[in-house]
């Protein structure tokens, strides 16, 4: 879910740039009340209705809300200069503390910390904190994958997984390997088939995909796009699926063995607390299960109760830190050994991943 | 994977329903621009019905009602259009791409409370039908009926325009509004009732999507079509069968691509994603090769602004 934004077309660039044209309005409007209070802002790179990424760090902002810490919130801005701007009138604005929630806010987000010391800057899933004033974050998502992973592995008759992917970059790849991995452990026939549609975002299409797959004989269907589309094509085709970023269970009742859950909000709130008592210091957080930025929405009980019980303990045990997803030995397709056996992958590689491993069909888009 | 027959007729079927929102939309669009006016505000169009068709259905409960109201918000959307470019003189170009980015924001601010509601099971026809002929059940049955619809409106469309004479006022309108107002014919008003017919099948259009095709709201969840839909009206030379064609060429190898993949083809994935718009304009460049027929059909003053002098 890393950069959403470069990718996505020019027509949208308008759309974005019009509502942010709105935004800044409102803004410029907002900006004389400020300095006495402490004030956080957030900068989210899709509107807050997306029901998905943007959709949780917007749920988190509320957490801040409820904790009684005043906040703003400028919804549906463009990576690139668009971003810089918006990010400088927050801080010019007197916003104390500010979330930049995508990947692309990256340069943009230090280049204005260099001008305000005094503001501190929070950037999502980037890696550069080039002053001392910004912070990273990000989350395990791909500890959540190896749960579904195993859940699917288990639940697969045809022992065809469908995987319904967005972009060819470490994140997703990150994504279909853990997966993968955790199912080959409970189901060594078990194959893993993918199918490309280069977009965050398109029910139509991401529908489509879902269905091509389940044609192809895909009896658990999983997806690293935005809409609620392919769990409500698997609930009508009567095939297992997976909701992503948040609990989609509502959608297909049926279908749905458990989502995937960013959870923003304890991130949020603490580190606006700190912000606001003076204890906040500069730091690279990446948190999985364990923190419970990734959680896990409820269980089907169609899943019966041993295994639940197992992912159970498997979701503990990752969270412990006593089973990690990329558990050595683990094989790229050609049969070359990525972790040796009893290593587990470090973050570095984790972070850089571009290969596929052994199982998974087809190759990854270049 | 099985290519057995009673599969490639369930492929088929998937085919025929993807190519609905462009069929429909692009169909709209042709009679719009028959009559000389140049509406770019399609995408725009078809996400005011998709909102409009949902909140309808959550409100009201009522299909028919969501269907309904979904044309007629395309209606009203198409006649702020109508109204700057034909009693305001505006630039076609100009306001068609305001109307869009227009119909973007207003449909996601309408959208706000709408976002995460599941949509309602839209009712098929003959379902029975479907799972008891092999091949041909899935290809003719269990299908809404804004399918049958809007498989009928293409040839609908086709007589229309050549066989009536209402089609031929909007045949004149189009190619020379001047001696077509000097025939009498009230060439602002005929353009009016085009733009309005073509709202109205934007938002049937975008309708489809939301309540039918994948029901649920999402902002832009339209991604596009309406744009393909409009390049689909040019590439067709304006002729409604050919557009039909073009709808389905567009919808088969969108979705045979999908299944390429999940069959593990070794084709380049970009190349594959490519393929539906390379394929559709080559298919209809080929079969357009006629240049008599295509300044035949071609609506001369498209774009052009008329105004009557008094």
């Amino acid at each position: 879910m890393l950069h959403k934004k470069n990718l996505k077309g020019k027509f949208k660039m308008y759309k974005n740039f019009f509502r942010y044209l709105i935004s800044a309005i409102f803004l410029l409007g907002f900006s004389v009340n400020s300095n006495a209070d402490f004030k956080v802002g957030f900068v989210y790179v899709g509107p807050t209705g997306d029901h998905g990424w943007t959709f949780q760090h917007h749920e988190g902002r509320n957490a801040v809300e409820a904790a009684g810490i005043k906040t703003t919130f400028v919804e549906s801005v463009p990576e690139g200069a668009d971003a810089e701007r918006v990010i400088r009138q927050l801080a010019q604005s007197g916003h104390d503390l500010i979330f930049t929630t995508s990947f692309g806010y990256m340069d943009p987000t230090n280049k204005v910390a260099k001008d305000f010391p005094n503001v501190k800057f929070e950037h999502a899933t980037g890696y550069k904190r080039e002053h001392s004033n910004v912070s990273t974050y990000s989350a395990r998502f791909y500890e959540g994958r190896t749960l579904l992973g195993h859940i699917a592995g288990k639940m697969t008759k045809t022992n065809t997984i469908g995987y319904i992917a967005s972009f060819p970059i470490p994140e997703v790849i990150r994504g279909i390997n853990a997966m993968t991995l955790a199912a080959q452990k409970v189901n060594p026939n078990i194959k893993t088939k993918i199918v490309w549609v280069f977009t965050w975002y398109d029910p139509g299409k991401e529908a489509e995909a879902a269905q091509a797959l389940i044609d192809q004989g895909a009896d658990v269907i999983m997806q690293h796009t935005d809409s609620t589309a392919p769990v409500q094509t698997a609930e009508k085709a009567g095939v297992w699926s997976f909701g992503q970023a948040s609990d989609m269970q509502r959608f297909a009742p049926k279908s749905i063995l458990t989502s995937i859950i960013d959870d923003w909000a304890p991130y949020y709130v603490e580190r606006a607390i700190a912000a606001r008592d003076g204890t906040w210091k500069q730091q690279d957080t990446w948190h999985g299960l364990k923190e419970g930025m990734v959680a896990m929405g409820p269980y089907n009980s169609a899943m019966g109760a041993d295994l639940v019980k197992e992912v159970e303990q498997l979701q503990k045990d990752l969270a412990s830190g006593k089973v990690h997803s990329f558990t050595g030995p683990i094989y790229d397709q050609k049969g070359n050994i990525l972790v040796a056996e009893g290593k587990v992958a470090d973050d570095g590689m984790l972070a850089g991943m571009s290969v596929y491993v052994k199982g998974v069909e087809g190759d990854i888009p270049k | 994977m099985s290519l057995d027959i009673s599969f490639i007729g369930i492929l088929i079927g998937s085919i025929m329903a993807s190519s609905v929102p462009l069929i429909l939309a692009a169909s709209g669009e042709l009679i719009t621009e028959r009559s000389g006016v140049l509406n770019l505000g399609v995408e725009g169009m078809m996400i005011i019905g998709a909102i409009s068709g949902f909140a309808l259905m959550v409100i009201t409960d009522n299909l028919f009602i969501a269907i309904v109201g979904s044309m007629l918000s395309g209606v009203i959307i198409s006649l702020i259009f109508g109204f700057l470019t034909q009693s305001l003189l505006t630039n076609h170009v100009a306001t068609g791409l305001a109307l869009t980015i227009f119909g973007i924001g207003l449909s996601a601010m309408l959208g706000k409370n709408f976002v995460g509601i599941p949509g309602k099971e839209f009712p098929i026809l003959f379902s029975s039908l479907r799972e008891s002929i092999p091949f041909f059940g899935p290809i003719l049955f269990g299908h809404s009926i804004v399918l049958y619809f809007a498989f009928a409106l293409p040839f609908l469309t086709n007589y229309f325009l050549k066989k009536t004479k209402l089609g031929l006022v909007v045949r004149a309108v189009g190619d020379s509004p001047v001696s077509a107002s000097n025939q009498g014919i009230n060439v602002i008003l005929v353009r009016y009732c085009c733009i309005l017919y073509g709202g109205a099948m934007c938002g049937l259009a975008g309708a489809y999507l939301s309540l039918i095709y994948t029901p649920q709201w999402i902002e832009n969840m339209t991604a596009g079509r309406g744009w393909i839909a409009l390049a689909l009206v040019v590439f067709a030379t304006w002729s409604p069968i050919k557009v039909l064609i073009g709808a389905l060429i567009f919808g088969g190898i969108t979705i045979l691509q999908l299944h390429m993949q999940a069959i593990g083809f070794r084709i380049p994935v970009q190349f594959l994603s490519a393929l539906p718009y390379l394929m559709t304009i080559i298919v209809l460049v080929v079969i357009s090769r006629d240049s008599r027929k295509i300044k035949l059909n071609t609506p001369t003053s498209l774009g052009r602004i008329f105004y009557k002098e008094k």
